[in-house]
């Protein structure tokens, strides 16, 4: 049986600290050797792993879908990495500091190649905590990447203090709530935290409950998030909806399907676990800008409620519009 | 399915490891693995050549009796008959990307944008693409040589002063290859699709519709014939015409329920050879279709990934994704 390879995509503005979480990564005794794909080479020392130098060459696919931009220097590596299948466990993409982590992202939907050889595991943002406030103001490309995310690290808290921590956290969660959140000095992280996450994984969505409100393991964290004040941010938000019972999936996929046709391009990451009426088991999936990956997942249990729920995260998202339009798709 | 069969005249070889490239090194059957050994076998006795070590060869052509190989240590290495290795080139670690030979021993390779050509007298001139470049191949007539890349092709004179001439059309052009006649242009490209170019006037020519990205491409002797890999049958253009395959259907030779991942033309008659993604490997004639079986699907076989003509017609070598290879004898 061939195991595709996992690959987690490091982004985070300059300087927050992407080096070091590779570094920490890289270093840390796990017995697991990886394949890094960098732009540059140089600050990361390996002895075991294979370094590869990319270009971050992003280009538009030819298939009138505008915003279907993908790494084309991606292609090509994970193509040459396949021949050397067996020596590395998992693949580490580092970009650049000034990165948009959709077209890494959508490489692993659009590339029939890549798709069959590896999977996504994780996009994982190191944000720098004295920094990000300033950041999420004049850079989007630092909005976009805490926006992306399924893993925030929010590095440097040692710079602030507890009440700027709390400040800074907020302002993540006004705008992508479902990332799961590690404050952090010099990224010390443990290595679960960042690997093996699964997040692109449509049997591992389990509910899409905000992540602060979900608390699963980490109950320190659960206890600080209740004090976060509410911010909303201008530009970047979240939209989660949910019809308490089924919907008609004929109604459902052609107005998701137009929806992210027409408004993908403000649209970050799409979730959702749907009850489709009359099937016993679990609609689930996922976007990233217009591209949709959903399947039929598990049956839902006796006890669990059939519900229908539907979250995006992006840019001037128009909730009265997705709102209404997920409302009718009600059974 | 095919009713005559060759596998009786197939004496069967152990590469050991992924076969990246076949080639007849003057008469000796030699195979580019992806462990970065070449091998070369003859009757007697085989012999592995390290040409990089601890590296993988990514891509590798013959250059009369040398194998050309590049790999992912950054080295462009020559691998001679007698076991010698020279090395051509060192990138410093940047992957060989692209690689091509011509008849007199000139070279050219590619890593991410940059683009060497090495005549045949070991001068190397360099050439900044516009972005990475994905495929090479030289033009049959003067040392002039044609690039893929995102956004088209270009072809560059390495000796000459005149500007590159550049062949746009949207997409990433990934192989590239020209027709023996000079005629045509044609690359691969991203989005499963084959696009052309009459050289002439720069023309276009769009042929898509492949379930999968057709990265074998293979031209008839007489310049007559595209044969490519990517869909359930090799997909055979016609280029005969000055309009090429415009308003033509292709030939479908070899409709299975596997997909072709080789094709390689016979270097004299029109007869293609084609091998597939379960290791399968037959003859189709051209235009009739008729087909001879040279290996059938080995249980749990993998692609046949990599398919040479010896310079004659005589002899077919080829290898598999899974280390398996071959050697056809083709009955007198």
């Amino acid at each position: 049986m061939d195991e595709k390879i996992p690959v987690t995509v490091l982004t985070g503005y300059l300087g927050a600290g992407k080096t070091t979480l590779l570094n920490r990564i890289l270093t840390e005794d796990h017995g697991r050797k990886f394949a890094v794909i960098v732009n540059e080479f140089g600050e990361i020392g390996i002895d075991n792993d294979l370094v590869v130098g990319a270009d971050e060459e992003v280009f538009e696919m030819n298939n009138g879908c505008i915003c279907c931009t993908v790494r084309g220097d991606l292609i090509r590596i994970v193509e040459g990495l396949l021949k050397r299948k067996g020596k590395f466990d998992a693949i580490l993409v580092e970009t650049t500091g000034l990165a948009d982590p959709a077209p890494v992202a959508q490489t692993f939907f659009v590339d029939a190649d890549v798709r069959d050889a590896a999977r996504l595991d994780a996009v994982v943002t190191v944000a720098d905590a004295k920094w990000l406030t300033e950041r999420l103001k004049d850079a989007p490309e630092a909005k976009n990447q805490i926006a992306f995310a399924d893993v925030i690290i929010l590095n440097k808290t040692d710079l602030v203090c507890a009440d700027e921590v709390s400040e800074i956290e907020a302002r993540i969660r006004a705008i992508n709530p479902y990332a799961k959140l590690h404050k952090t000095v010099n990224c010390a992280v443990p290595l679960d935290a960042v690997l093996g996450r699964n997040a692109f994984d449509l049997d591992r969505i389990l509910d899409l409950a905000p992540e602060f409100l979900d608390g699963e393991d980490d109950h320190e964290h659960e206890h600080e998030h209740h004090g976060l004040k509410h911010y909303h941010d201008e530009d970047m938000q979240s939209v989660s909806l949910s019809i308490e019972g089924d919907i008609d999936p004929e109604k459902f996929m052609p107005w998701l399907q137009n929806y992210v046709q027409k408004e993908g391009a403000s649209i970050l990451r799409a979730k959702g676990i749907l009850a489709f009426k009359n099937e016993p088991k679990r609609f689930v999936f996922q976007g990233v800008h217009m591209l949709l990956d959903g399947d039929l997942q598990r049956e839902w249990k006796p006890q669990e409620k059939r519900q229908s729920r539907l979250v995006f995260i992006g840019r001037n998202l128009k909730r009265d519009e997705i709102t209404r339009g997920f409302m009718s798709c009600a059974a | 399915m095919a009713s005559a069969s060759l596998t009786a005249h197939v004496t069967p070889l152990d590469a050991g490891a992924p076969v990246a490239a076949a080639a007849f090194l003057g008469q000796i059957p030699a195979l580019a693995l992806e462990n970065g050994t070449v091998l070369l076998t003859t009757p007697r006795a085989e012999q592995r050549i390290s040409a990089h070590h601890d590296a993988s060869i990514l891509v590798a052509v013959a250059s009369g009796d040398k194998f050309i190989t590049g790999g992912d240590d950054g080295r462009v290495v020559a691998a001679s008959q007698d076991g010698g290795v020279q090395e051509i080139a060192d990138e410093k670690g940047k992957w060989i990307d692209a690689l091509a030979t011509r008849s007199d021993g000139a070279i050219v390779w590619s890593s991410g944008k940059n683009v060497r050509a090495r005549d045949k007298d070991g001068s190397i001139k360099t050439f900044p693409a516009p972005s990475s470049v994905r495929g090479l191949a030289f033009m049959p007539k003067g040392y002039r040589i044609a690039i893929a890349h995102y956004d088209g092709a270009t072809l560059w004179f390495p000796n000459a002063a005149a500007p590159p001439d550049h062949f746009k059309w949207k997409g990433s052009h990934l192989s590239i290859t020209a027709s023996p006649d000079g005629r045509f242009l044609a690359t691969s490209m991203q989005e499963n699709a084959l696009h052309a170019w009459r050289v002439a006037d720069q023309k276009d020519m769009r042929m898509s519709g492949y379930p999968a990205k057709t990265r074998s491409l293979s031209w008839s002797f007489d310049s007559h014939w595209l044969a490519t890999s990517g869909a359930d049958a090799a997909i055979i253009w016609p280029f005969k015409d000055k309009d090429g395959p415009i308003n033509k259907a292709p030939l479908e030779c070899g409709a299975r329920q596997a997909r072709v991942t080789q094709v390689a033309f016979h270097p004299k008659s029109l007869v293609v050879a084609q091998g597939y993604e379960d290791g399968l490997l037959l003859l189709c004639r051209i235009p009739d279709g008729a087909e001879i079986l040279v290996r059938a699907a080995p249980k749990g076989g993998r692609a046949i990934s990599a398919l040479a003509w010896d310079h004659a017609g005589g002899r077919l070598l080829f290898g598999a994704a899974d280390g398996a290879a071959g050697l056809l004898d083709m009955p007198a």
